[in-house]
């Protein structure tokens, strides 16, 4: 009985290690999209992929089936939404995105979008069950942030605008 | 420029610079991932050992209190016919 959980333990370690290996690059590099840090100083990238994969390893036993990539995104973005909605969402302060970021011109929630939708190609409809958000919101916004990175000067004066209009 | 182009300028702005994995991430994984597994195996006995516990104490209470019986009559009959 104790052999037979010290293979599985073992080959689950295994399992894992090659999950890890394989998915890492790519997750660190969405939730540095996602946090607006620089590539090469990203701290809260990291803590943000560290929370993921290991709540991803704490549910490997239980996903009969589901793969784990999927998981450890949702988990990333699911924190990173509740994340910026809790310190990064009440205007500039430590949440200002780094300047060297490509999407440092863009608000948390259109990152997040955009890193879903065009970085990891999530559909539309899933994008906007995983946010709560209704499917023709999370195009909308998409289509802005996709304008604002195209055209910044163009682009940033009306988010601010209406921003300010409709707080909520 | 149509929507297809845009989205492929955007997707070609977000590859550019990939951020190197630092090394010390898989063991921090780690610790933590086994902490989560170790905090839910030691919340989950604890519900286990609750339940029990009510179960017994449920048990004995019933035992003790017989709540089933019949109570004894609190008011004597009317004397009559002395």
């Amino acid at each position: 009985m104790r052999e037979r959980q010290a293979s599985h333990n073992a080959r689950r370690a295994r399992e894992f290690e090659a999950f890890v290996a394989g998915a890492a690059g790519r997750l660190l590099h969405a939730a540095t999209l996602l946090t607006g840090e620089a590539p090469d100083d990203n701290p809260r990238a990291r803590r943000l992929l560290t929370l993921a994969l290991a709540h991803t390893y704490a549910c490997w036993d239980r996903m009969r089936g589901e793969d784990p990539y999927d998981h450890a995104r949702q988990y990333l973005a699911t924190r990173f939404a509740r994340g910026a909605w809790h310190q990064y969402g009440g205007g500039p302060g430590r949440g200002r995105p780094h300047p060297r970021s490509p999407l440092a011109v863009l608000t948390p929630q259109e990152r997040l979008i955009v890193v879903l939708r065009l970085y990891e190609g999530v559909a539309e409809e899933q994008a906007a069950a995983l946010l709560g958000l209704p499917t023709e919101r999370v195009h909308t916004i998409c289509d802005r942030a996709t304008a604002t990175l195209l055209h910044p000067r163009r682009g940033q004066t009306p988010a601010v605008a209406s921003a300010k209009v409709a707080p909520s | 420029m149509n929507r297809t182009e845009r989205e492929a300028t955007v997707r070609r702005l977000m590859e550019q610079v990939p951020p190197p994995v630092p090394p010390e991430l898989y063991g921090e994984v780690l610790r933590r991932g086994a902490r989560m597994l170790r905090r839910r195996t030691v919340a989950r006995r604890l519900l286990w050992l609750a339940l029990f516990a009510a179960a017994v104490a449920f048990t004995v209470w019933a035992l003790t209190a017989r709540p089933w019986v019949e109570p004894p009559s609190q008011t004597t009959p009317p004397l009559t016919g002395w």
